[in-house]
């Protein structure tokens, strides 16, 4: 992959007020060409507004958006030229998917013989061969999204923007299209820009992902880097499950698999602790213990059932036990 | 439990329907005598004329005027917008005789319009605004407006107004997205709205009657005319029974295009 002549986009200090609540709060975000950064948060934490400010249809309160170092304020959503997926499709219901992909095209007036292969190219990309004169209601929930998809990418925008494009298929549809998305970017290079609030989307295709929280930035980094190295209990609690621990003033995140757990006395841990097993959850993979410490505390343990077959019982008493570099401590 | 009132609507509607039916084939003489003369009386035919070109200006410029308005209205913040329908709505409750009347004195001779235009010199002659087919056009094409603008409204209301604001992130401008997206998105309403409107036009009576001033006669006055002064029951019965086929060929036509289920609001 060859990286893009153009999309760097670049926020800020951005500001978005309705009225007296503001949803977006002093954002500064640097996007790079070529980039899929993910910006992950609850509802309500502004995602969704600075995604909306950036494809311009909501205006900014205060503060800046460029693209390629030049402001796009000023410039309409028409002639912003961000391809969107929107959430729910958005795809034109009286058109078939071959006018939809070549909609951007046609109001751009571009030549027939140019549209109608580039609509070839797109319906490859997606792998909608052979679909091009469906009416979308013809079409199931996954292939209507890769439709946008390809709607959204037909004119080579330098930006695309993903507004929850999965959230209306099924969980099991949403790992396959996830993977697919992910091809999809390694092969464009387009920047993609993703609003989700699952976190498993997030740190699946995610170059980079921002937990937002309350409009603001809560952390940024790397998928590897958020989960191993969460900076607050927000988001080590946010993306992926998380113990804390409090220890001389300071709280500190573990993650349930980084405990090791033996019955009673089978222990050999730097740190060690003493609980009895309050409830015992099945997933299949992994089966997750709630241990009740002597002191009263509680901390959740995931197993690997396949390596501890028959192990432990409710009632049991155990040890847990994890190394130093296992916890991260946290701000605040 | 139904049979009563299956019996209540075989009664009230299927019988008289019948019975208009048989009308126009047995009086005044037993034959197809009364469609017969649909092709060799003139003034027959005239009047079927009248009422169709009066029909289709009135849905035509209607379904415009209520296109633009309830375009408006969902344009609209949610208070004017209420105000707005209770506006098109109060018109419902205006009697249709009170509205015609008043179109009379502000367009008549001596009416308000006229003896304006006179007062500040713009005309010297009152202009013949009523008692021909443009005073016609105009009490009825004001009083089909709202009918125009609710399925138009409902129509309107429902649309995902994602799809235009992904019209507009495509790259399209505001009179593309209209014309490629709103206004086929809307094609649903404008079919229900000019059905409706054009149904209720064939058979409307008063306001030909007063602001034609006797001079446009459309079918629905004419069919009064047979029925109460020349009392020529068979070709009044074949009028309504022309009427009524023609309605339902219409439904039948539009049916072909597109479900009338879907137009008239119903499920998929």
């Amino acid at each position: 992959m060859t990286l893009p002549d153009t999309g760097d986009l670049s926020i800020k200090n951005v500001t978005k007020t309705f009225g007296s609540t503001t949803a977006v709060d002093h954002v500064n975000l640097e996007v790079q060409r070529g980039e899929f950064l993910t910006l992950l948060g609850p509802s309500g934490s502004g995602k969704t507004t600075l995604l909306m400010m950036i494809a311009g249809f909501e205006d900014a309160s205060s503060g800046d958006i460029a693209l390629d170092g030049a402001s796009i304020l000023n410039v309409p959503a028409e002639k912003r030229n961000f391809g969107m997926v929107f959430q729910g499709y958005a795809l034109f219901p009286h058109m078939t998917v071959r006018r939809n992909i070549s909609y951007p095209l046609d109001v751009r007036k571009r030549p027939k013989s140019e549209i109608e292969s580039r609509v070839e190219e797109m319906l490859a990309l997606v792998q909608l061969e052979g679909f091009g004169d469906r009416l979308p209601k013809q079409l199931s929930g996954g292939q209507q999204q890769r439709v946008a998809l390809a709607r959204a990418l037909c004119f080579a925008p330098p930006v695309l923007l993903l507004d929850e494009p999965l959230g209306a298929l099924d969980k099991k549809l949403r790992i396959e299209v996830q993977a697919q998305l992910k091809a999809i970017h390694d092969r464009v290079g387009t920047t993609f820009l993703y609003v989700t609030h699952d976190q498993e989307e997030a740190l699946s295709m995610s170059d980079r992902i921002v937990i937002m929280r309350d409009g603001k930035i809560e952390q940024v980094g790397t998928p590897n880097e958020l989960y191993e190295k969460p900076r607050t209990v927000f988001a080590a609690d946010f993306l992926g499950k998380s113990n804390f621990l409090e220890r001389s003033e300071a709280t500190y995140a573990l993650r349930p698999e980084k405990i090791d757990v033996a019955p009673s006395g089978d222990l050999q841990c730097a740190v060690s602790v003493t609980g009895k097993i309050q409830t015992i959850s099945y997933f299949g993979a992994v089966q997750k213990l709630m241990v009740m410490l002597d002191d009263g505390k509680c901390l959740e343990v995931d197993v690997d059932i396949w390596r501890n077959r028959n192990a432990f019982s409710v009632g049991q008493v155990v040890d847990l036990g994890w190394t130093d570099d296992a916890v991260t401590k946290l701000e605040g | 439990m139904i049979l009563p009132f299956l019996a209540v609507i075989a009664g009230f509607y299927i019988y008289p329907i019948a019975n208009v039916l048989w009308l126009s084939v047995v009086e005044p003489e037993p034959g197809l005598g009364n469609y017969a003369a649909l092709f060799d009386t003139e003034s027959l035919r005239r009047i079927i004329l009248t009422t169709i070109r009066i029909c289709v200006v009135t849905t035509f410029f209607s379904v415009l005027f209520g296109y633009t308005i309830a375009y408006a209205m969902v344009h609209m913040d949610q208070r004017k917008q209420n105000l707005m329908l209770a506006l098109v709505l109060v018109s419902f409750w205006i009697s249709i005789l009170v509205r015609t009347f008043s179109w009379l004195m502000l367009l008549g001779h001596n009416g308000l319009l006229n003896n304006g235009l006179q007062a500040i010199g713009v005309i010297n002659e009152p202009i013949a605004f009523v008692r021909n087919e443009l005073g016609v056009l105009i009490g009825m094409i004001h009083y089909m407006i709202p009918y125009a603008v609710l399925p138009l409204l409902v129509n309107m209301r429902n649309l995902d107004m994602r799809v235009m604001r992904a019209s507009q992130n495509l790259g399209a401008t505001g009179t593309q997205t209209f014309l490629r997206v709103y206004l086929p998105m809307t094609i649903p309403g404008i079919v229900a709205s000019t059905i409706l409107v054009f149904i209720l036009s064939l058979g409307f009576y008063v306001t030909p009657a007063i602001l034609g001033g006797g001079k446009v006669l459309m079918i629905a006055e004419y069919i009064s005319v047979q029925i109460l002064i020349t009392l020529k029951w068979g070709t009044a019965a074949m009028l309504a029974t022309l009427m009524l086929f023609g309605v339902l060929g219409m439904l039948y036509v539009m049916s072909r295009f597109m479900k009338l289920s879907a137009v008239f609001g119903g499920g998929r």
